[in-house]
C-alpha cells in the first residue's frame, strides 16, 4: 500500500522536526490563525524554444526552467549546483541573455529562445568557447563547465554589445578586453575545482578570435 | 516550495486589481529574490501575478530634464543606458557592483528596490526573527551580526536593506510612480518607501496592499563628480560590508548616501553641510548602536567619507 506521505512531505516535516529539537525553546509553533490555504498543485501549459525546436509542456506553476529542462525535456548538460542563484552552474541564454534557469519559473518562458550547453555545440560540432575549454584544460570534474560556458558566450556578447562592468574605468569609452574584465564578467560562476586560471585563458582566447 | 496559481497581467492595473482579489498573492518581475525566497518557504503566496507582460521597461527623459525608468527595466539594461552612464554615473555605478551579470540579466528596477534583508538569520527557517515571523524574537543581536546593521535598528531587527542601486537612487533623490487596485496614481520619495523596523520589521516599505510601482525617475542630472564605493569580503559577487554613493557637485559641496549600515538606504543630509571628514562622519553615524562585531563599520564609513572628501574613489 502506497504511503499518504510523499517524499517531500516527509522530508520537509522532518527538517521541521530536527529544527525544532534545537529550536524549540526559542521559536513557538505557529498558531492557527497564521496558517494560509495553499492551493492544491497548479498545472499550466508552456512552450519554449529550446535550441531551435518547439516543446509544448504541461507543468506544475512551481517547475523552475532549470528543471524543465533536467527532468521534462531530458537535457541534463545544464547542472543544479546550489539551487539559489550563486554558483552559476545553471546558466542558460535566454532570448540571448545569459540567466540563472533556477531563479526563473519555467512557466513565465513562454515563446522564449532557450540556448542550453546542448544547443551551443555537439560532440561533432563543438562550439568555439567548447573547443577552447579543452584546449585550455579549463576544467576538472566538469560540473561547472556548462554554465561556465553559457557564461562565458554571453559575457562576449555582452562585451561586443559594450555593456560596462565593475571593473570598466570610463563608463563612456570602449571597453578593452582584459583579463580583470572577463573575471569580474564571470563571478557568477564558482568553480570548485578552481579551473578559474584556465578558464579564463579559455574565454580569452576566444574573446581574441571575436575581436 | 509551497504550491501557488499563476497568472500573467497585461497592465499595471489589472495586476494592482488581481492582487486585491488575491490577499496572499505576490508580483512576480525577475524573480530572483522572490523565487528562492519561495524555494526556503519563508515566502509563500498562493498566487503569483507575472508582471512581466505590462510594458514599463522603457527608460524617457521626462519634460523637466529628468529620467523616468520603468519598473521592469533589467538591471545590466539601466547600468548600461547611455543616458544613465553619462549623467547618473554613480548609478551605472552601484548596479554593476550588485549581484552576477546573469542576476542583473533578470533583476528589475522595483524589484531591487523590493528585495528583501539577506540577514542569516531571516533566511534560516530554524531560528527566531521578527520580520519573517513576527514577535518570535531576533537571533541576529548577539548573534553573527558582522554584516548586519548599525544604523535605524531596533530592539526587533538589525537587518540591513541589501541593495546597491536603492543607494544611488537615494542620494539622486529619486521618487516612485505607483498605482493602487483602484487606478489611483501617486509619486513618493525613495526616502519615505522603506520604513525603519521598530517594533514591525515585517513592515518592509510604506506601500499599501496591492499598490505596484510602475517606475522609478530621476531629478534632471546634478552633474559633478559621482561615484560608488563598495567594501565587501571579496572583489565580486558579494553584498556590501559598507557602500558609498558620493556626488561632489559642480559647486563643490558633497551629498552621500550609504549602503550596508542600516535598513534602507541611509542618508544624511544634515552631514551634507559639514566639510571636515571626521564632522562629516560624526553626523552620519550619529545614534549607531555596533557590537564588537560590527564597530569596524563605523571605521570604514569614517574613511570612505574621508576618502571621498579628499577626491579619491576607494573602490
Amino acid at each position: 500500500m502506497q504511503s499518504p506521505w510523499s517524499r517531500r512531505e516527509f522530508m520537509a516535516t522532518s527538517a521541521g522536526l530536527t529544527g525544532g529539537l534545537v529550536a524549540s525553546q526559542l521559536v513557538s509553533a505557529p498558531s492557527p490563525a497564521e496558517a494560509v490555504a495553499q492551493p492544491t498543485p497548479a498545472h499550466y501549459p508552456v512552450t519554449l524554444n529550446l535550441n531551435g525546436q518547439t516543446q509544448t509542456l504541461e507543468l506544475d506553476a512551481r517547475t523552475s526552467l532549470l528543471d524543465a529542462l533536467r527532468e521534462h525535456v531530458h537535457l541534463t548538460g545544464t547542472k543544479k549546483g546550489c539551487d539559489h542563484g550563486q554558483c552559476g552552474a545553471c546558466t542558460v541564454l535566454v532570448n540571448g541573455r545569459r540567466i540563472n534557469s533556477c531563479l526563473t519559473l519555467a512557466v513565465m518562458h513562454q515563446g522564449d529562445q532557450i540556448t542550453t550547453i546542448e544547443g551551443l555545440g555537439t560532440p561533432d560540432n563543438l562550439h568555439p568557447m567548447q573547443k577552447a575549454f579543452i584546449r585550455h584544460d579549463g576544467f576538472q570534474c566538469g560540473y561547472c563547465t556548462p554554465g561556465q560556458i553559457c557564461s562565458a558566450v554571453g559575457a562576449l556578447s555582452e562585451l561586443e554589445k559594450g555593456i560596462p562592468s565593475h571593473v570598466t574605468a570610463d563608463l563612456t569609452g570602449p571597453i578593452p578586453v582584459s583579463q580583470a574584465e572577463l573575471r569580474e564578467r564571470l563571478s557568477g560562476n564558482i568553480c570548485r575545482c578552481g579551473a578559474y586560471s584556465n578558464i579564463i585563458e579559455a574565454v580569452t582566447e576566444v574573446a581574441g578570435e571575436n575581436g | 516550495m509551497k504550491a501557488f496559481t499563476y497568472e500573467r497581467a497585461h497592465s499595471a492595473q489589472q495586476a494592482a486589481r488581481a492582487a486585491q482579489q488575491h490577499p496572499q498573492a505576490k508580483f512576480i518581475a525577475g524573480g530572483t529574490n522572490l523565487l528562492d525566497l519561495m524555494k526556503h518557504q519563508i515566502e509563500t503566496p498562493t498566487h503569483l501575478i507575472d508582471v512581466n507582460h505590462i510594458g514599463l521597461d522603457q527608460i524617457e527623459k521626462t519634460p523637466d530634464g529628468g529620467l523616468r525608468i520603468g519598473a521592469l527595466v533589467r538591471n545590466t539594461d539601466l547600468a548600461s543606458h547611455p543616458e544613465v552612464r553619462k549623467n547618473y554615473p554613480v548609478l551605472s555605478r552601484a548596479l554593476l557592483a550588485g549581484a552576477s551579470a546573469q542576476l542583473r540579466n533578470k533583476a528589475t528596477t522595483a524589484g531591487n528596490l523590493l528585495q528583501r534583508t539577506r540577514c542569516p538569520y531571516f533566511y534560516d527557517t530554524t531560528k527566531p526573527c521578527n520580520k519573517r515571523k513576527p514577535g518570535s524574537g531576533c537571533a541576529a543581536i548577539g548573534g553573527y551580526e558582522r554584516n548586519l546593521a548599525i544604523l535605524g535598528t531596533s530592539e526587533a531587527c538589525i537587518a540591513t536593506h541589501p541593495s546597491d542601486m536603492a543607494v544611488a537612487m537615494r542620494v539622486l533623490d529619486a521618487t516612485v510612480q505607483t498605482v493602487a487596485p483602484d487606478g489611483a496614481r501617486r509619486s513618493l520619495a525613495l526616502a519615505q518607501l522603506h520604513r525603519l523596523p521598530g517594533q514591525t520589521p515585517q513592515l518592509e516599505t510604506n506601500l499599501k496592499a496591492g499598490e505596484l510601482i510602475t517606475s522609478v525617475t530621476l531629478p534632471k542630472p546634478l552633474g559633478g563628480r559621482q561615484t560608488y564605493s563598495k567594501v565587501r569580503d571579496r572583489a565580486s559577487y558579494a553584498f556590501a560590508a559598507v557602500s558609498m554613493a558620493a556626488i561632489q557637485m559642480p559647486d563643490g559641496r558633497f551629498r552621500f548616501a550609504f549602503g550596508g549600515l542600516a535598513p534602507k538606504p541611509w542618508r544624511v543630509e544634515a552631514a551634507e553641510s559639514q566639510s571636515q571628514p571626521p564632522a562629516v562622519a560624526e553626523v552620519v553615524l550619529a545614534g549607531a548602536r555596533s557590537s564588537s562585531q560590527t564597530d569596524y563599520k563605523k571605521t570604514l564609513t569614517a574613511r570612505l567619507i574621508a576618502s571621498a572628501l579628499k577626491g579619491g574613489n576607494p573602490l
